[in-house]
């Protein structure tokens, strides 16, 4: 078989099949109902981590007081 | 460190110094000896500083050095694309515009390639370099990975566009749109890319937030997808190493799939995921709430990835492209329209109990409008992409008319808001100098749009009715130039709207000015970096 004709029916059959279950598995992913709870902890991400004081390294989303930053000399 | 970077330097310079000598096209050697000052600088500058202690860079804190120069170069580089769009919309309505005394650097067919580029890559560009370094840092509570690698990236991609936007004026072209550099530029662009997406990639690998926030996703989709569109659609072979001509090495209609597998994703990956990940992390923040839902946002990215790779041959309706990849490319495209529309009203829900702050917060306007004009023009694509709609509306300005209210709606009027977004906040300002002058510009810029957009809608049904007008004999009505005078005040209209849009840019670049003008840079600590648990 040529490779254009292999190739064709490769991406018809299995290809296709692995690509609609990998979406497919995604969405079930997503919407897990035992990951509710991190789903949530995810949107709020972008309101962490903007002041020294505050950083959620614990995957339960709990924040921890952060020790003080030595004030370095130089810029990035 | 220092020796090795001054024998490398010392080579590309005495190697640009002879290519500037052997070039066989002007474009060429332009190029060889910009190279050959840039290099042979830094040759001198290494040279002079070799062996003296290196400052050590502030690792507690974000590195937010290049998302300040980002930010200035987004503002510089979309003047100069917008400014240079609104003269050649002006030449198209007033020919005497294309100067005999500039021929052949100023006319139409050299400035356009400029203006897209500039807005594209310059503008477009610059904005998500910016934002994804300030972006990734933030949600990852992590410093940008990979040392002074990131300011490699910023330089060299301004170096890119330097080299792009000469080589347009001069007449090195591979004739290919969005994709016209020639292949040493192209070289170029890929060694930056690739640093791009290692710094980025090493800097969420450092991360210690546990899961990797949605726009980082859309971020990372953007510059993998760019890497892999830019090599394959780039594949070609100089006919000579010291000249800029290139042979391609598709041709025909392989090569025009290609090519426009490229284009849409270069639509679909840079100015879509990339600025949904400016999206999902700005509107949120500007807003004060999280995102309306978490689990949308994942189905919007998997929708959006496995579609949009599809729907390039959709621009190939009517060529010796086989109908089937036609139709699967239609297909595809209508099928688009969903997760469109799931992302936006994604975005739009996230101001579900904050709709109040639309009265008095211009910037979340922006935003607002934004992701109006992106649900438009994701409305409007799938439609033109319909066979019996494209039959109408191919080579017409409706095209010109969709993409702007894309671009210059949903990428132009993000930027405008992130931009806003980060200049008070990377300069330690409380807010902009002026909130007057935010609405100006809004308003300005809206209705810049609308008068392009409903100019180029009239103008480009008409003169799709016109071409296909036929007597009852069985002839067409109108020659070509019928349609061209037909369309004169419709290009004026147009024209007046990007002059708006213009003052709207220049005013906001006046804001920034007077938010930055002696304001020391802000140091954001970063969080203390406990291991994760």
């Amino acid at each position: 078989m040529d490779t254009y004709s292999f190739l064709r029916e490769l991406a018809d059959s299995w290809v296709l099949l692995a690509m609609f279950a990998f979406f497919i598995g995604a969405g079930v992913w997503a919407f897990w109902p035992g990951l509710r709870q991190s789903r949530e902890d995810a949107s709020m991400i972008p309101f962490r981590n903007e002041t020294p004081r505050t950083v959620s390294t614990d995957p339960s989303g709990t924040r921890r007081p952060a020790p003080d930053l030595k004030k370095g000399p130089t810029d990035d | 460190m220092d020796y090795v970077k001054l024998i490398i330097l010392g080579l590309i310079t005495l190697m640009s110094a002879i290519a500037s000598s052997w070039a066989h096209d002007l474009a060429y050697q332009v190029h060889a000896a910009l190279i050959m000052i840039i290099s042979g600088g830094m040759f001198l500058w290494v040279l002079r500083h070799t062996d003296e202690p290196k400052p050590l860079a502030d690792t507690s804190r974000y590195a937010d050095g290049v998302i300040r120069a980002g930010v200035i170069a987004t503002a510089f580089w979309g003047i100069a694309g917008f400014l240079v769009g609104t003269f050649i919309a002006f030449q198209l309505a007033f020919p005497e515009l294309n100067f005999d005394w500039g021929q052949p650097f100023t006319n139409f067919g050299r400035l356009r390639p400029l203006h897209t580029s500039a807005v594209i890559f310059a503008f477009g560009g610059n904005a998500l370099i910016a934002t994804s370094f300030y972006v990734v840092q933030r949600t990852s509570a992590a410093r940008l990975w990979g040392g002074n690698a990131h300011w490699f990236v910023f330089w060299g991609y301004q170096l890119f566009i330097v080299l792009a936007a000469t080589g347009y004026l001069l007449g090195a072209t591979q004739s290919k749109e969005y994709a016209e550099p020639e292949w040493y530029v192209d070289i170029w662009l890929t060694i930056v890319w690739v640093t791009y997406l290692v710094v980025f990639m090493g800097t969420i690998m450092v991360r210690k937030e546990r899961h990797i926030y949605v726009a980082n996703w859309f971020y990372l989709a953007f510059i993998v997808t760019v890497a892999m569109l830019h090599l394959v659609n780039n594949l070609s072979i100089p006919v000579s190493i010291w000249g800029s001509k290139s042979v391609q090495v598709f041709s025909g209609v392989q090569d025009a799939m290609t090519q426009w597998w490229y284009g849409h994703n270069a639509v679909g990956f840079f100015l879509t995921a990339g600025f949904l990940g400016m999206m999902y992390y700005f509107v949120p923040k500007q807003a004060g709430r999280p995102v309306y839902s978490y689990k949308l946002s994942i189905i919007h990215f998997w929708a959006l990835i496995f579609l949009y790779i599809w729907a390039g041959p959709h621009h190939l309706h009517y060529t010796a492209l086989p109908d089937w990849a036609a139709t699967l490319g239609m297909v595809f495209s209508i099928v688009l329209w969903m997760p469109s529309w799931g992302g936006m009203i994604n975005g739009l829900m996230t101001l579900q109990g904050a709709w109040d702050k639309l009265r008095t917060d211009p910037i979340l306007r922006m935003f607002v409008l934004s992701l109006g004009f992106y649900g438009m023009s994701t409305f409007e694509g799938p439609m033109m992409s319909i066979r019996a709609v494209n039959s109408l509306s191919h080579y017409t300005d409706w095209t010109i008319g969709h993409v702007h209210s894309g671009a210059l709606g949903w990428n132009g009027m993000i930027t405008f808001a992130c931009l806003y977004f980060l200049t008070p906040k990377l300069w330690g300002r409380k807010q902009m100098y002026s909130m007057a002058a935010i609405n100006w510009h809004f308003w300005l810029a809206t209705i810049g749009i609308v008068l392009y957009a409903a100019s180029m809608w009239v103008t480009g049904i008409m003169e799709g009715l016109m071409w296909r007008e036929v007597d009852d004999q069985g002839f067409l009505v109108n020659s070509f130039a019928d349609t061209v005078s037909a369309k004169f005040p419709m290009y004026v209209v147009r024209g007046l709207g990007g002059v708006m849009f213009l003052s709207g840019a220049l005013i906001m670049c006046w804001n920034m000015w007077k938010t930055i003008r002696g304001a020391e840079p802000a140091h954001a600590a970063l969080p203390a970096a406990t291991p994760a648990e």
